[in-house]
């Protein structure tokens, strides 16, 4: 079954599960008694443990970064596009590692998991958890899987945060950060579609507080809704106009409220699809999560100032059609590189596909990708290989 | 545009003081931003447009930043560099005096390099012929050429002179971008290719 995997493809993975028992403070003050992170590895470490990678995800990703759970999954990972064998991120190169990040819901120690003190699910008591608190977190696996520094840290969107926030907080076990398609904190009008997105969640009769796990309901229409709204600003004005139009499904307006435009068919089957597997309070999580993030509030509000912290070399894209972290966003996060005379390189690409450019595979964002990363792949030793780990 | 020569790089490089900060406007593949580290250990960033271009500086190990010089250079704050570099791309932009004033700005000293409209070819091809000249430093018709801005050393002199701009070196090289002493004498009119150090007003 295996080789009907295309070939550059990491084939079949399995996901492992971690469990940490020394608590983990949390910026909100909290502590995590214990946890657990579930992730996945393609590629082998080398004997220096020189070429280790960390993949971020962003809002709605999860440690299933490349690859297929079995030989009949419709779809890989959800950066399949970009890891794999002669891939940007080279597993023939690389040894990548991808979590579920704390507050998730496909593994990791989160709302869905249970709380030991009261043996049931956390469900709204589950700590909100900061980019800092992941990064923290994900500091902690790399010293389970004895990875000093990471060759690099890649993530787009939130993910790109993380890997900012790797730099600053633990400069010398980052080499390379690549941010794509990120920005240096929320804009207004970023939170307030954030809040929108939480206050149909909350607003949900089923949701009742969170607590709706113990009722055998999830607010379903919230979630829907929470999904479809942030599915607008991951694409591009013209990116719909050119896919959907104003086409109608039945040829004919019908004055009714079903779905007639062939975009709203196409938002509400994301909505419904996405309430299938994932969860609504780990959607208000992470969606706070990206609110909060502010590397520069540590530091006066000044983020040249937080990326003196940093040593590590930095790429940055971003997408020319992407509204909701427009190429200005990234240019702010340059600007402070800069001016912390770090060393950067930033590329602009041109696309229609809006936020949601950062997983396809644009030949021109792949030429620059591939090109960094090959510089990344020349810096680390390529004696022999440790076993597969 | 003809792309930087070794010669021209040793001069510039000789211009600059070891372990500088440099800011490379169009900086192209990066030639000399990788020439100027490895020679004087300097250390910045290459300014880029061209997409094949910023990838061949990734690729080179050169940082560089997309940017579209036209635009200004306000992400860059006052003094932030020792050297703000500009070789063959003045004469392609469409806001000449600004992006002089904004390179005297960000960094303390400049060096420009252009193709010189004044060079003997240049006058006869188009006293002679009447048609604009096509020569090896300026190799487009009048119609597909990127540089949009054709000057003379003395027309760049008098624009320095005017806005006050120190000229702190001046050389000028043939077509093939080779030091010949005897160009020195009339560079107007015998300089293909200009150097200039400038300092700030």
């Amino acid at each position: 079954m295996i080789s009907s995997f295309p070939p550059d493809s990491v084939g079949l993975v399995t996901p492992r599960m971690l469990r940490f028992d020394e608590p983990l403070p949390l910026d909100c003050g909290r502590t995590l008694p214990g946890f657990e992170l579930i992730y996945e590895t393609y590629g082998a470490l080398n004997a220096d443990r020189s070429n280790a990678i960390l993949i971020c995800h962003a809002l709605s990703g999860d440690h299933h970064a490349a690859g297929y759970h079995q030989a009949d999954d419709s779809k890989p990972g959800w950066w399949d596009t970009s890891i794999g064998p002669g891939k940007p991120i080279d597993t023939r190169h690389f040894f990548v590692v991808c979590c579920n990040n704390l507050g998730g819901c496909n593994g990791s120690t989160g709302p869905v998991s249970i709380n030991p003190d009261t043996g049931k699910p956390y469900g709204p008591d589950f700590p909100i958890v900061t980019v800092k608190d992941w990064v923290r977190s994900q500091a902690r696996l790399a010293d389970h899987l004895g990875i000093t520094d990471w060759a690099a840290v890649i993530g787009g969107s939130l993910g790109g945060m993380q890997a900012m926030q790797w730099t600053i907080d633990f400069p010398d076990r980052i080499r390379h950060a690549v941010v794509i398609a990120a920005a240096p904190r929320l804009s207004t009008q970023n939170i307030a579609f954030n809040e929108v997105a939480r206050q149909a969640i909350l607003s949900d009769p089923d949701f009742h507080e969170g607590h709706y796990y113990e009722r055998g309901v999830i607010p379903r229409r919230g979630l829907m809704v929470a999904r479809m709204l942030g599915h607008i600003t991951y694409l591009s004005d013209e990116g719909m106009r050119t896919k959907f139009g104003r086409e109608l499904r039945e040829g004919k307006l019908n004055f009714h409220f079903e779905s007639e435009f062939e975009i709203e068919s196409y938002l509400r089957y994301q909505g419904h699809s996405f309430v299938g597997r994932f969860d609504a309070n780990t959607y208000l999580l992470m969606t706070k999560a990206l609110d909060y993030f502010d590397p520069a509030a540590d530091f006066d509000n000044d983020l040249a100032a937080a990326f003196r912290q940093a040593q590590a070399r930095c790429l940055i894209i971003s997408f020319t059609s992407d509204w909701r972290f427009s190429s200005a966003r990234s240019r702010e996060i340059v600007k402070a590189l800069v001016a912390a005379k770090r060393d950067v390189s930033y590329a602009e690409i041109p696309s229609t596909q809006g936020h949601d450019a950062f997983l396809m595979p644009i030949p021109r964002y792949f030429e620059t990708f591939t090109a960094y990363m090959q510089r990344v792949a020349g810096e680390v030793s390529h004696d022999a290989i440790l076993a597969k780990t | 545009m003809p792309s930087l020569l070794r010669p021209d790089l040793k001069i510039i490089g000789d211009w600059i003081r070891p372990g500088s900060r440099i800011l490379d406007l169009g900086c192209g593949d990066g030639a000399l931003l990788a020439y100027l580290r490895e020679q004087r250990q300097v250390s910045g960033y290459g300014l880029e447009i061209d997409a094949d271009k910023i990838t061949r500086c990734i690729q080179a190990g050169i940082n560089v930043i997309h940017t579209d010089l036209e635009a200004g250079l306000s992400d860059f704050d006052d003094d932030s560099f020792d050297y703000v570099l500009m070789t063959q791309t003045l004469q392609t932009v469409r806001h000449t005096e600004r992006l002089l004033d904004e390179m005297l700005r960000v960094g303390r000293e400049g060096v420009v390099t252009f193709p010189n409209f004044g060079h003997w070819r240049c006058r006869l091809q188009l006293a002679l012929g009447g048609r604009m000249p096509v020569v090896k430093t300026l190799p487009h018709a009048w119609y597909n050429t990127p540089n949009i801005h054709l000057f003379t050393i003395r027309d760049f002199e008098q624009l320095c002179r005017d806005k006050g701009i120190q000229l702190l070196k001046c050389l000028v090289l043939d077509h093939a971008h080779r030091l010949s002493p005897g160009l020195q004498l009339f560079p107007n009119l015998l300089g293909e290719v200009a150097l200039y150090h400038l300092g700030r007003p």
